[in-house]
């Protein structure tokens, strides 16, 4: 994997990664999907994929208004906040 | 007081109930312990004595009042720090998650408390349980209770660390592709990952979301089976546990394995480059006939692909999960003048190393022009996977095997991820299958360090699983009687 494929996935990731970071994760990752090419060795033909261990998922609740955290406990462990509404920089000018 | 660290939590229960002892004199002597091994070990990343001695008190007050304190009456009781106890610190062993504060209890722990238990602390865990030695903590080192130079696995390590020490009875951990059965196996101590969703992980910080499970670490398996009891079940917070009976599992557990068939997977003794290993799951597993067990061959041939699977799916998935950490709605933040600034910025200085890989390899499987060649292949093998051991399980009852290649190494001996990825070799295919299973130890090296046996039953045999492990469990006692050099 090619250093500038780790600045595009890094940059997918939302990750600020510094060079050293992206020579290592290049030789890192090298590696670790060298590893799992070995996956393209199995005949998969007609096999479906697994995404969830067992056959109960999805148990939905009763969807119907409950008591749940107060506004001021949601944002209390904001970094920043105003009013109980989390506060980021400006995004449209 | 010393007779009081030498039991199981079941009989500490048993001794507050019948007021033998009160819940406040029993978490003061764990306590007391756990402040005089702390310096060496390093298990927990935050003891609450304060909070503690005041639960304690609430046990006794119901004591005296002739009310039902529960099954785990008085029992302390540590906490993965990756687990929200209401009020207390989840740090994740991240730098990313700055002083938050968990704002509830996760279902595990708020049942833990109705059934009378003590929480005293929060463990310490490689990094969002991403490791498999707890090297990989942003916060701090944890030393394995037998010899302290070496690891105590990973990545609910601390949680093993202090069970194995004796200062706490019970500890939760967390285990994606082995994170309790490992850190068990090393600190000679029962870790038992219950059947994909047996247990809520409501308030559990997801890393994969398709393979987390919370278990116990205890010292006795009728513990974990105590444990699995209070926890388990229906819980509308987490949509992956169904309306299943939870039955009495304590009450369920065997003396004996008449009538039981034994899966053995042949190649992974024979191949075993540690003999110490090998030798002593061939006893165990010797002393398993003895009980009345029937061993059989099976054959798990897509298991050797379960680490290549694993890592993918295990990495995809947490790319994802991870994602919530940016810096907005909690943790910490990097201040910046633009948002998309803010976010990169907060998870790149936020995040470790590993945690960063994963994250990348994950984002990477999911991507453009690789998704069909990774995470779409990946989850094809793990049917295949899930196929074998549907096949193995309609001629044996449980299998058993080592749960690693080795004994617990030193620290700083496994440097690059691969070889440390390596470790969970045999742990993994359970946990792409959604099975239950345990690591129990079962003997010692030349060295000292706890060998455990790897059991692994259908998913939802978990009382079979357990009272099996109990059966072996009382056999082995004379043969399995030693404490750890700090404990």
């Amino acid at each position: 994997m090619d250093e500038a494929t780790v600045r595009h996935v890094a940059k997918l990731a939302r990750l600020e990664i510094s060079d050293e970071e992206i020579v290592k994760f290049a030789g890192d990752m090298t590696a670790i999907t060298e590893y799992v090419a070995q996956l393209s060795k199995v005949n998969v033909d007609g096999v479906e994929a697994t995404v969830h261990p067992v056959a109960d998922r999805n148990l939905w609740r009763e969807d119907k208004v409950a008591p749940s955290l107060k506004r001021e406990q949601a944002t209390e462990n904001a970094p920043d906040s105003e009013q109980n509404f989390f506060k980021v920089p400006k995004v449209v000018d | 007081m010393d007779d009081l660290l030498n039991i199981d939590a079941t009989e500490a229960a048993r001794r507050v109930r019948d007021r033998d002892v009160t819940a406040e004199a029993l978490t003061s002597v764990v306590l007391e312990h756990a402040q005089a091994t702390e310096p060496e070990v390093g298990a927990y990343l935050s003891l609450d004595i304060d909070g503690a001695i005041e639960q304690a008190k609430h046990v006794d007050n119901l004591i005296g009042d002739a009310k039902d304190a529960g099954p785990l009456a008085g029992v302390p009781v540590a906490i993965k720090d990756n687990i929200h106890v209401a009020g207390h610190a989840t740090t994740c062993a991240s730098k990313i998650l700055g002083d938050f504060k968990a704002p509830y209890d996760a279902t595990v722990v708020k049942r833990l408390r109705e059934a009378g238990a003590i929480i005293v602390g929060k463990t310490n865990l490689d990094e969002f349980a991403m490791g498999s030695s707890c090297e990989n903590s942003a916060l701090q080192q944890t030393h394995n209770p037998w010899n302290t130079a070496h690891v105590p696995g990973g990545s609910s390590g601390g949680s093993a660390a202090c069970v194995a020490a004796r200062s706490a009875f019970i500890s939760l951990g967390s285990d994606t592709g082995g994170s309790i059965r490992l850190p068990g196996s090393f600190c000679g101590v029962v870790g038992y990952k219950p059947s994909y969703g047996r247990v809520s992980r409501y308030g559990a910080v997801a890393f994969a979301s398709s393979l987390d499970q919370i278990g116990p670490f205890s010292r006795s398996v009728r513990d974990s089976a105590l444990a699995l009891k209070v926890m388990a079940g229906r819980d509308e917070f987490d949509s992956t546990t169904p309306d299943r009976d939870v039955p009495d599992y304590p009450a369920q557990l065997a003396d004996n394995l008449k009538g039981k068939r034994v899966g053995v997977v042949r190649a992974y003794l024979n191949e075993m480059p540690n003999r110490e290993v090998s030798d002593t799951i061939t006893a165990a597993i010797d002393a398993m006939a003895e009980l009345g067990a029937e061993v059989v061959d099976v054959e798990l041939p897509h298991a050797e692909y379960g680490i290549a699977v694993y890592y993918v799916v295990a990495s995809a998935e947490a790319s994802s999960n991870l994602s919530r950490f940016d810096g907005v709605r909690y943790g910490a933040r990097e201040a910046s003048e633009s948002l998309l600034d803010l976010y990169q910025n907060t998870r790149g200085k936020g995040f470790g190393p590993e945690v960063k890989r994963r994250i990348m390899l994950g984002t990477y499987a999911l991507s453009a022009g690789h998704w069909e060649e990774f995470y779409g292949r990946a989850g094809k093998v793990r049917t295949l996977i899930k196929r074998d051991f549907d096949a193995a399980f309609a001629n044996c009852d449980l299998i058993v095997g080592p749960c690693a290649p080795f004994t617990a190494f030193k620290a700083g001996e496994k440097s690059d991820p691969l070889s440390m990825y390596l470790c969970d070799v045999f742990t993994i295919p359970a946990s792409l299958a959604g099975l239950c299973a345990l690591s129990m130890p079962v003997g010692y090296d030349a060295a000292g360090m706890p060998i455990g046996l790897h059991v692994q039953a259908p998913a939802y045999a978990d009382g079979e699983l357990l009272s099996a492990a109990n059966a072996l469990e009382l056999a082995l006692k004379a043969k399995v009687d030693r404490l750890p050099a700090i404990a």
